[in-house]
């Protein structure tokens, strides 16, 4: 399936008065990995909590234009169906303290209440984890508290959580920058072994896995998407004197 | 110019040292004070145990005249009333404490309504007394000549309705604390995951501040075994073992307070601060309970 999955027009965001994001227009394709860079407090954020509308759960957020997964308004979409079809991994790794590992990863069908035959459950879970690399790690200790694991399991544990649902799209915040660089390259290889299932998006600070991981690369600089190109194009050629300046390490 | 002289030293060394004496000094004559306390009690119970003994416990019997001293009667009121208190109570609070920790947050609403809780706990207990006898026994007396129950309008069901009134601020304010503690990434986790409010807050608020909201109950249940006044004035002082919600009934506070200005033999006086030592015992116990609970269900 190629083509277009993801597309915004005119997009703008607010916080209340301030603007985080203007008029941001940008198409990403099916199965391809997007890297969102730019400087804190650009808006990238903002940007990937927007697509699954969780920007809107902050009390005083507003946003203007249109957001349209596999051609869909995301406003018209029933909210449950957008989130199923958008999985998110956060910055700090989130397992549920008071579920299992078992539980965390079928966490989506319990919040849910989608009763599920303990077969089919058990075929999620495994198959979950498998994906994320983490089975053979946690199959031993299914039924322990997921937040017994070290950090770089507890982050593979959330992405699992989030395949399981059978997004289509993954959108990641930062999800390395918790982790040690060990963690970081296994969440690296993972990351592009996903990327034949799914399409990512992933906010990241760090240039270098932006290089090795992502196709093409959004640069956003306060609020704005300056320059989208293919990543090493980006980075050999940047069209955009503050695309340049960043990735020289001018500013940051 | 030196900046210190040895004799401000000195000095300084002096009222650190005289400092942590009398934060220690403070702090150990809680432990005497409470030590004292129960000492106190024992002793003025001494009498009364010896006379009576177990039956203290168990006896059904309370009647001065004849010096039978059966604490039972009061045991089972003040757990019955507390216990029903609960049971209407903790819904009540949970919703509430949902609304202001998870609903409405902040914002000037959510001020208002916070503060009116607490306002409820500063209400002197004589005030809820005078309420009950003059809005809820009236209103009980014709639910029970409806149902066809003797209608005494003061009973078990009255004095639990204003307690479960009076707990209501000390569970919500500590429910409310920790639902606000829950961290926004899980919920978000949640949400991102397709998951409702309802259903976030069902299986990862709840979950996550069970201990907490336990031990809010826990604190509305101290509460409401120790409350006297508002008791005394609504629960109709009988010395009987309450067989129904409707029934009049005593509780352990109830009976020392209405009581003790009139104990005249020994062992009476003595028979009233055994039920004090009583209560005291069983609030501690329950309190043990509690805290034991708390720390198994809490999260590490």
């Amino acid at each position: 399936m190629e083509g277009t999955i993801l597309k915004t027009f005119n997009f703008s965001a607010n916080f209340g008065e301030s603007q985080v994001l203007k008029n941001i227009s940008i198409e990403i394709n099916r199965n391809e990995v997007v890297a969102v860079m730019g400087p804190s407090g650009c808006g990238k954020t903002t940007f990937i909590r927007c697509i699954n509308r969780m920007h809107e759960l902050t009390q005083g957020a507003t946003v203007n234009g249109d957001i349209r997964v596999d051609d869909n308004s995301i406003y018209t979409m029933n909210l449950i169906v957008l989130r199923r079809k958008i999985g998110m991994v956060f910055q700090h790794p989130n397992p549920f303290p008071t579920m299992s590992i078992y539980q965390n990863v079928v966490a989506g069908y319990l919040l849910n209440g989608i009763k599920l035959k303990k077969t089919e459950r058990d075929e999620v879970v495994e198959r979950s984890l498998k994906r994320v690399a983490l089975w053979d790690e946690v199959k031993d200790d299914l039924h322990k508290k997921g937040t017994f694991l070290s950090g770089g399991q507890q982050q593979r544990l959330c992405i699992a959580r989030s395949i399981s649902m059978n997004p289509e799209i993954l959108l990641l915040d930062e999800p390395t920058s918790a982790l040690d660089p060990i963690s970081t390259a296994k969440i690296e290889e993972l990351i592009f072994e996903l990327k034949k299932n799914y399409t990512i998006i992933i906010v990241t600070h760090n240039m270098q896995q932006a290089g090795r991981i992502s196709d093409r690369t959004a640069f956003f600089y306060l609020g704005e998407l300056l320059e989208f190109n293919d990543t090493t194009e980006l980075f050999i050629n940047p069209k955009h004197e503050k695309t340049q300046n960043y990735i020289t390490g001018r500013f940051g | 110019m030196p900046i210190t002289t040895d004799q401000q030293i000195k000095g300084i060394n002096f009222s650190e040292f005289a400092f942590r004496k009398i934060l220690f000094i403070s702090a150990i004559s809680i432990v005497i004070l409470l030590f004292c306390f129960f000492l106190t009690l024992v002793a003025s119970s001494l009498p009364s145990i010896n006379t009576i003994g177990i039956k203290f416990i168990y006896g059904v019997t309370w009647d001065p005249v004849s010096d039978k001293f059966g604490g039972f009667p009061f045991l089972a009121g003040t757990l019955f009333t507390s216990l029903l208190a609960l049971i209407i109570a903790i819904p009540f609070s949970l919703s509430v404490a949902l609304f202001l920790g998870e609903y409405f947050r902040t914002g000037l609403i959510s001020a208002i309504f916070k503060n009116i809780v607490e306002l409820l706990a500063a209400i002197p207990s004589v005030i809820y007394g005078f309420w009950g006898l003059f809005v809820l026994v009236p209103l009980i007396r014709s639910l029970e000549t409806k149902i066809g129950v003797a209608p005494y309008g003061v009973g078990i069901l009255t004095s639990s309705i204003i307690l479960s009134i009076m707990i209501v601020p000390y569970a919500v304010s500590l429910t409310v604390q920790v639902i606000t503690l829950v961290p926004a990434d899980l919920k978000e986790a949640a949400y991102s995951l397709g998951a409702t409010r309802l259903e976030v807050i069902r299986n990862i608020i709840l979950p996550y501040t069970r201990s907490g909201i336990f031990a809010g109950i826990l604190l509305a249940l101290g509460r409401a075994l120790g409350e006297t006044m508002a008791v005394t004035m609504l629960i109709g002082n009988s010395h009987i073992v309450p067989v129904s919600i409707f029934s009049p009934g005593n509780t352990m506070a109830s009976v020392i307070a209405n009581e003790f200005t009139e104990a005249t033999g020994k062992i009476y006086l003595s028979a009233l601060i055994e039920m004090g030592l009583f209560l005291f015992l069983v609030t501690t116990i329950i309190n043990i309970i509690g805290r034991s609970v708390i720390k198994r269900f809490s999260i590490s």
